[in-house]
């Protein structure tokens, strides 16, 4: 373990930079935010992850002052922020569509802010400097909005939401309009900036991939909810649900009923088939109702039968050739399809399994997580 | 380009001449040198010359430029502010009723207007002239201003007064520094509508108007019932040149400003 691990949810000793408290927000009878309490913590990098339309924006917009709550408070810094206007915040958002002021130049609208703050020209002028330095924009500070790229737009809107220096940053989709190549740079490009500069970053996404590559926690949503809040590896590695397991990367669900001697559980998921061994930490009821989730890349696929605790005999049913991986679908007697996944380590043609193969996979106990909803 | 057929070109000359047909006449008679309005006895610009001293018309085309400027932007203000109110108050109680009645100037005949608002400024005891008439004017032309600055309003994107707000203006100062200079095309052509409007009213403005004041059309009205003269026609084909100019200078700032508008979210699409 390095000895400066950066996880001050796990201190019980740090308050919170933004605190939610039973947080609801209904739109007539709809309800948007269903009961959210929620800790974020100074320089943390949280990413909202979720389907669209589960309210994350919402979320954000609380956060920056365009929505009220309908009941429970927002805590920033400890203090209640419900009568604080938008404008009156330690708070920058950076907007979905950008929201760059068509009529000003980009030197302008990474000004704005400070203007408004009625600072010396001298100092506005050195910040907006460095803030086109930092976002390299320099070449760019007299073109209005229009008059340039999509990846320079999204800059110019990072850099006037970070002038103000920021106790937290909100980033709503920064980095939906980027093409995959320049997305992954900006991820990145992010993170340094984040580092840099301290601030705390809250960034709404819908790509599981950009969570899990820039947050330090990640929380995922589902109509209004929090359904898990946790680092990106420990959401990956442990989800306590069904549906997150589902919705961060791919995963094999079988359906099982649990009978639980210790820490092992034997499961019964088939008619004639031998049990599953799995290893827990939670309490099974005898023949609780419960579902193992095993990510497709902790399946071994064999021609031999392996010795392993759980393993199985099916057939190939299709290949589905990613590059630097391939994942095999593997049809089980039962009429099930898991799904098992190797790194194409070899050249393709000396690969040693094709349609139609008769074969075995074979996972650990420990390989999946078993699950009560 | 498209060639036009025979029936197009036959439907077009038809209908333009139907419209320009009684200008035109007009408009070249102004420049007869003959005191008989309908005898042609060559080209002269006498009759501009001697509209120069005419002091009762001078007073007239002074008492409408100043009832046109005031009202104009009046109207333009109000207008504005009942224009930013329905598209962005959002659904308030009453604001279907509010936007009817906003609009329902526009297609109230001018006469009852006109009579209703002599009504009011006699019940209120406010003796007519000038003031009354910039009064009367503002009324009916706020409403042109707010269906010209709403239409613009509709497209504009709310996320930049929100990001004003979160930058650290007020609302007003958002609506300063953001709002209004990228509806400024639409505004300034509100204006001119007005303007131009306020210019050329008669029916309104002879309800409204009292000896101590009178406007060019009324003016120009009631000289007429003496007999036309070569006067009036300089006169008016110098009210046609200022009210095409103004609508012409309306239009093509709102279409320069959609075209803009379109250039930008084209960038924005490509990247
Ligand atoms: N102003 C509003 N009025 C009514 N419903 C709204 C409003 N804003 C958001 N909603 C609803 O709240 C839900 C969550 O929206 P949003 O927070 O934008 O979702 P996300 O950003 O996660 O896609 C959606 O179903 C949306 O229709
Ligand atoms: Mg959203």
């Amino acid at each position: 373990m390095p000895q400066t691990v950066f996880a001050p949810w796990n201190d019980p000793d740090e308050k919170p930079l933004i605190s939610f408290q039973g947080v609801t927000k209904r739109f007539g009878d709809f309800t948007a935010i269903d009961d959210i309490t929620l800790g974020i913590y100074a320089r943390e990098f949280f990413a909202l992850l979720g389907p669209s339309g589960c309210g994350k924006t919402t979320l954000m917009r609380m956060l920056g002052g365009f929505e009220t709550p309908s009941a429970g408070t927002i805590l920033l810094a400890g203090q209640d922020i419900a009568p604080v206007p938008p404008n009156k915040r330690a708070v920058n958002m950076m907007f979905q569509s950008y929201a760059l002021f068509p009529h000003l130049s980009v030197w302008d609208n990474i000004a704005f802010g400070l203007r408004r703050e009625g600072r010396d020209k001298a100092a506005i002028a050195a910040r907006v400097e460095e803030m086109l330095k930092l976002t390299r924009l320099e070449k760019f500070s007299h073109r209005k909005p229009h008059q340039i790229s999509g990846g320079q737009r999204q800059r110019v809107a990072l850099a006037r939401s970070l002038a103000k220096a920021p106790k937290l940053l909100l980033l709503d989709e920064p980095l939906g309009a980027l093409d995959r190549k320049l997305r992954e740079e900006t991820q990145f490009e992010l993170m340094d900036i984040q580092e840099k500069t301290g601030t705390t970053f809250v960034i709404v996404t819908h790509d599981q991939e950009e969570a899990m590559t820039v947050a330090s926690r990640v929380a995922v949503m589902d109509e209004g909810r929090l359904i898990q809040v946790a680092t990106p590896d420990r959401i990956y590695e442990t989800p306590d649900s069904v549906y997150v397991a589902d919705f961060i990367g791919d995963v094999n669900i079988i359906e099982a009923s649990a009978r639980q001697s210790g820490d092992k559980v034997s499961l019964a998921w088939a008619e004639g088939q031998l049990p599953l061994i799995a290893t827990t930490t939670k309490t099974f009821a005898p023949d609780q109702h419960c579902w193992l989730a095993i990510r497709p890349e902790k399946i071994a696929i064999s021609a031999e039968r392996p010795k392993a605790a759980n393993a199985l005999q099916g057939r190939i049913l299709d290949i589905a050739y990613l590059g630097n991986i391939s994942t095999y679908h593997v049809a089980l007697p039962s009429g099930q399809v898991l799904k098992a996944q190797t790194a194409n380590t070899r050249r393709i043609e000396r690969r040693s399994f094709t349609w139609e193969d008769e074969v075995w996979i074979s996972w650990t106990d420990t390989a999946g997580v078993l699950l009560d909803k | 380009m498209r060639r036009l057929s025979w029936f197009n070109v036959t439907s077009l000359t038809l209908g333009l001449a139907f419209l320009y047909l009684p200008m035109v006449v007009l408009v070249i008679y102004s420049f007869n040198a003959s005191k008989l309005v309908t005898v042609w006895a060559g080209f002269s610009t006498r009759w501009y010359g001697e509209l120069l001293h005419n002091e009762a018309f001078l007073d007239a085309a002074w008492v409408t430029l100043k009832v046109a400027v005031v009202s104009s932007t009046m109207a333009t203000v109000l207008g504005t502010m009942a224009a930013y109110v329905l598209v962005r108050a959002g659904r308030f109680y009453g604001r279907t009723l509010f936007s009817g009645m906003i609009y329902a100037p526009l297609v109230m005949p001018e006469v009852i207007t006109g009579l209703s608002l002599l009504l009011l400024f006699i019940g209120i005891g406010l003796d007519r002239g000038i003031f009354t008439i910039i009064l009367a004017h503002t009324t009916f032309s706020m409403c042109y201003v707010s269906v010209v600055v709403s239409s613009r309003l509709v497209s504009f994107d709310r996320a930049l007064e929100e990001a004003a707000l979160d930058l650290g203006c007020t609302p007003f100062a958002a609506f300063r520094l953001v709002t209004l200079p990228i509806i400024a095309p639409a505004v300034i052509a509100g204006w001119l509508l007005a303007f131009t409007l306020s210019l050329d009213d008669l029916v309104i403005a002879s309800f409204a108007a009292g000896p101590s004041a009178t406007t060019l059309p009324i003016k120009i009205y009631s000289a007429v019932r003496l007999g036309v003269s070569p006067e009036i026609n300089a006169l008016s084909t110098i009210m046609i040149a200022i009210v095409t100019i103004g609508v012409i200078t309306a239009s093509l700032l709102t279409k320069r400003a959609a075209v803009r508008r379109n250039a930008e979210e084209h960038a924005a699409d490509r990247a």
